[in-house]
């Protein structure tokens, strides 16, 4: 089968030098690793390649997805009060929340991959897999009910601003899934603030608004459904009274901790069944990803500790503050809220972005969590701050590491001074 | 009168503070009291961090103890931070000891490698290291705990020294650093030269001889890129002819007379000067000289069969060094295996000995370097092989050039691995008639890792006393990169091979596994080079010609054998013994 699959690849292959074999080239180099053999230097390699370490960042991410994927749609039928059983109508919620995100993740894809793969032609370079684990991660992150043209601008600035025009994957200054996020944020507030948009599918979030669905689920999938005698989505649906979707920060914003038990339980915020980003909101299966990172190796782990230390000594500090209710949140309960957990095992562990010494990763995880948690608290406009922390501590990165460099330096300078 | 008051006060302080590190030095650490104990590899950056987190689990409980009680009140602030300084004023009070204590120990001169005086103790002294017991406690041990041993396929038996002989034999000046491309040649093709004539010299160091391994005819003086010279073959006689030297009387003679001596007799160029791995410059003398007594690379030939037989040799050569260097010579032993190195190693005199234990690279003369006594800048030290002293020693011992060489012919390709005593530049093609099992291989002068790629019919390298034959990779693997098909060698642990048997031998070829990338992963070369380096930092300091950086960083302590390990196991192909000589070429320029 490889003989015959390496023939019709060969068969196939384009002119070199033009787009379509760029193209062809990253689809070739996908199914076969290259007969190139090693020059000069050592003879032997190590098994290990990106595209490897890459592809067990994704697959980290892939419980992330299957909840993230049936959240959405969970989500959705607790605003109308139908089916509120976690289980109740599997198929409704499975196929609502992948008609919500199959065309994000296309649409990340295709934008991302667009770009890169024309930069891979320009320069005349292999197709670099960067953007494998960029792209798993933006949809992850973004919330179910984006707009595509928003999301498509987004991906856009990030791979062409963030990315190629510092050269490319292994480049960068900062996270390209955060950037695109971040360009939502300050490019298009309105779009993406308030309550709504962590729940898809209602047309305003207020009692009595109906539900929106559109052609797909009402002429494809209803008839579909119809034909095995199971429930269907019902256009006549309402959003029940008293619901605001709000999530459980900008209710622990408002009113403190009593005020987010009021609406979620702690399970429920564990567990992940609230609104919230497509894929941050389940904590366990998050710390699989983690645990399934460390122990293969592809993520440094001391980020994430430091990130959680970090996190814990600024809540236990602002818990001792306490001037606002937020503040008073008892400070383990801050893991309970948010995207710390996602964003501390995914986005802060990105090794182009991160430090690159040692003692710099406890310093940057460190600080990661104890200024996230500061903006989380003290921003008056939205409360949520990993995003601008990690972004903000990648700026930040190459000095730290310049620092533990220097250190290293004198250190050596010192050894000198005490031999001679 | 204030002066005396703030002696007083000095006096007092310092009291009190040694009480603090008595305290300290019994909890932490009983283990120190005995004079030549276990004394690990010390990274003062481990240490800091070691103080670090101390300091912040400490923080960390008492406030995880009043935040716990529940309601939240703006006194617990209070309560931190009169912890907190307690804290800051405790962990001062035994860091400033700390320092105190290492300037005492520096002052009575008890500091040596090996040792630590600090309060903390590193985390492998907690922990007890189980050493072999001929590691008997009077010499220094440093074991290492970073590395990989990569573990391939056809070890050379250690029953028997095969002998072979060659046809032919050359020297090869591009073997040799430094050296310019066109040396001026003593001989012509067709003339008849004896064990030790010189063949060549280069213009730069025109008293540095690179002498005739055998006696023969010179049949062939071929020509690379350039017209640059790359080998100088003699077709060797049936029985050897020795060139005569006068005898040497090493009691009497001035280090400068021995100096001369030595470069005349060829056996100069055997030394190799750190940094930058050059043959050393007649001008300066070292500041000592490093031999080790073990090769960690893989299939690497094991020196205590080379060295039986030829302790005299041996220790002569050691007696010769000793004159060469107003410091030590400095000889590693072997502390990996459960029966003791052979005793020609570990009786040896006149040097100073120490035990190192770990994987590959410990057996590197770099690495025992760094751990012993560090190349600083201006610094300059000596390496030679365990092969390369007997040589030297041979040369006052027998009056003779003796380059006999037992060479491992290793690799999956050969039909009998095995090793072969032969002489130095030996014909590839000769050593391996009929050894061959497949002829779609790559023969390699020395390891897998630092050899030079050879066409069969050229010869063995001047340092090398290895040849590794493995299978080429240009074959196309289908989704390698995700379900390789065969096992592989990795320390990535994305690959399942921490469930297979400890003492599996792994079948290797040439493939790349991957395409070139940017430096993406972080910390992978520090996993397996057991220095305090940032190999990765440096790199990228090399690339972008930052001097003042490569130097802070550490290049002269580096060559490329010690950071072939990186370049094997970096994720993004990059070569880094390729960027560490172009930065070495620089240094060196620039002077």
């Amino acid at each position: 089968m490889k003989k015959g699959l390496l023939k019709f690849f060969k068969r196939i292959e384009p002119n070199k030098g033009t787009f379509i074999h760029t193209l062809y080239d990253g689809f070739f180099t996908f199914a076969f690793t290259p007969d190139e053999t090693t020059k000069g230097g050592v003879h032997i390699r190590d098994g290990m390649d990106l595209k490897r370490l890459m592809v067990h960042v994704v697959l980290a991410l892939q419980l992330a997805y299957l909840f993230g994927t049936y959240n959405i749609g969970h989500q959705h039928f607790l605003a109308l009060g139908e089916h509120t059983g976690f289980l109740e109508a599997f198929h409704l919620k499975v196929f609502y929340g992948l008609v919500q995100l199959l065309p994000i993740w296309i649409v990340t894809h295709v934008v991302g991959l667009g770009i890169e793969f024309y930069y891979a032609y320009k320069k005349g370079h292999g197709i670099e897999e960067g953007f494998l684990v960029s792209g798993a991660l933006i949809p992850l992150i973004m919330p179910p009910d984006i707009p595509l043209w928003i999301l498509a601008l987004s991906v856009a600035f990030a791979v062409w601003i963030g990315k190629e025009a510092f050269g490319g994957t292994g480049m960068n200054v900062l996270n390209i899934a955060l950037l695109s996020r971040v360009f939502i944020f300050f490019a298009y507030p309105t779009d993406i603030s308030g309550d709504e948009v962590w729940v898809a599918g209602l047309s305003a979030m207020e009692s009595g608004a109906a539900a929106s669905y559109d052609w797909f689920h009402l002429s494809v999938l209803n008839p579909l459904f119809d034909s095995f005698g199971w429930s269907l989505y019902d256009v006549k649906s309402t959003v029940v009274d008293g619901y605001t979707g709000a999530t459980p920060l900008s209710l622990a914003f408002q009113g403190g901790w009593d005020n987010v038990t009021q609406v979620y339980t702690e399970s429920q915020m564990w567990w992940g069944t609230i609104p919230g980003s497509i894929g941050e909101t389940s904590k366990p299966l998050i710390l699989i990803g983690a645990l399934f990172m460390v122990v293969t190796g592809v993520a440094d782990g001391r980020i994430m500790l430091a990130g959680v230390f970090g996190t814990a000594v600024m809540a236990l500090l602002l818990n001792a503050w306490g001037a606002t209710a937020f503040m008073e949140v008892p400070w383990y309960y801050q893991f309970y809220m948010g995207s710390f957990w996602f964003a501390i095992v995914f986005m802060a562990t990105d090794p182009v972005t991160a430090t690159s010494t040692a003692m710099g990763k406890w310093i940057y995880g460190f600080l990661i969590g104890f200024i996230g948690i500061i903006i989380r608290v003290m921003n008056p406009a939205y409360p949520e701050g990993w995003m601008l922390a990690i972004l903000f501590m990648n700026v930040f990165a190459p000095l730290i590491d310049h620092y533990v460099l220097k250190s290293n330096m004198n250190r050596r300078l010192k050894r000198a001074k005490a031999v001679a | 009168m204030a002066l005396r008051t703030l002696k007083k006060a000095r006096l007092f302080f310092t009291k009190k503070l040694s009480i603090f590190a008595v305290i300290f030095r019994t909890v932490f650490s009983r283990s120190r009291t005995k004079p030549a104990g276990i004394r690990q590899a010390k990274f003062g950056m481990r240490n800091g961090l070691t103080k670090v987190t101390l300091l912040l689990l400490l923080l960390g409980s008492s406030n995880l103890a009043h935040a716990q009680n529940g309601s939240s009140s703006s006194n617990y602030l209070i309560y931190i931070l009169l912890a907190l300084a307690v804290l800051v004023f405790f962990a001062l009070v035994v860091q400033v000891s700390d320092n105190l204590l290492n300037i005492e120990a520096k002052q009575i001169g008890a500091e040596k490698p090996g040792g630590s005086f600090s309060l903390f103790p590193d985390w492998s002294e907690l922990i007890p290291s189980n050493l072999p017991e001929y590691v008997n406690g009077q010499l220094p041990v440093f074991a290492l705990k970073k590395g990989y041993n990569i573990s391939l396929e056809g070890e050379a038996s250690s029953e028997k020294v095969e002998e072979a002989r060659a046809k032919t034999y050359a020297v090869q000046p591009p073997n040799f650093v430094g050296l310019k491309p066109i040396p001026k040649l003593l001989v012509e093709e067709g003339d008849e030269v004896k064990a030790g004539d010189p063949l060549f010299f280069d213009k730069n160091m025109p008293d540095v001889k690179f002498c005739a391994p055998v006696s023969g005819e010179v049949i062939a003086i071929n020509r690379g890129a350039k017209r640059a010279i790359t080998e100088v073959v003699i077709l060797a006689d049936k029985t050897q002819k020795f060139r005569e030297y006068e005898s040497f009387d090493l009691e009497e003679s001035s280090r400068q007379e021995l100096v001369s001596y030595l470069l005349e007799s060829g056996v100069w160029s055997m030394i190799r000067q750190r940094p930058f791995n050059v043959v050393p410059d007649p001008e300066e003398a070292p500041r000592d000289i490093f031999i080790t007594t073990f090769d960690t690379a893989p299939l690497a030939p094991d020196l205590n069969l080379i060295v039986e037989g030829r302790g005299e040799d041996f220790q002569k050569g050691l007696d010769v060094l000793n004159k060469l260097t107003e410091g030590a010579v400095h000889l590693s032993l072997d502390a990996r295996k459960d029966e003791a190195p052979s005793a020609i190693f570990t009786e040896a005199g006149n040097v100073k000995k120490y035990w190192f234990k770990g994987k590959h690279p410990a057996g590197n003369a770099g690495v025992q370097i760094h751990h012993i006594k560090p190349i600083g800048p201006g610094d300059k030290v000596w390496v030679l092989g365990v092969q390369e002293v007997i040589t030297l020693g041979a040369l006052f011992q027998q009056g003779k050039f003796v380059t006999e060489r037992v060479v491992a012919l290793t690799g999956s390709e050969l039909k009998e691995p095995k090793y072969v005593r032969t002489h130095l530049g030996a014909n590839l093609s000769d050593l391996l008639q009929d050894n061959l099992a497949n002829d779609h291989v790559r023969i390699i002068s020395g390891d897998v890792l630092s050899g030079d790629a050879k066409k069969e019919d050229s010869f063995l390298n001047f340092f090398d006393d290895q040849v590794t034959v493995i299978e080429e990779g240009d074959d196309f693997e289908m989704f390698g990169w995700l379900i390789p098909s065969s096992l592989r060698p990795t320390i990535s642990r994305t690959f399942p091979n921490f469930l297979l048997p400890g003492d599996i031998k792994f079948k290797v070829d040439t493939n790349t596994h991957g395409e070139k990338r940017a430096f993406v992963v972080t910390h992978d070369y520090e996993k397996v080079l057991p220095m305090d380096i940032h190999t990765q930092q440096l790199m990228k300091a090399i690339l972008i010609n930052d001097f003042e950086q490569m130097e802070g960083l550490g290049i002269q302590e580096l060559s490329e054998e010690d950071v072939a390990i990186c370049e094997f196991v970096c994720t993004s192909k990059q070569p880094l013994q390729q960027i560490l000589r172009q930065g070495l070429d620089t240094m060196r320029e620039q002077g």
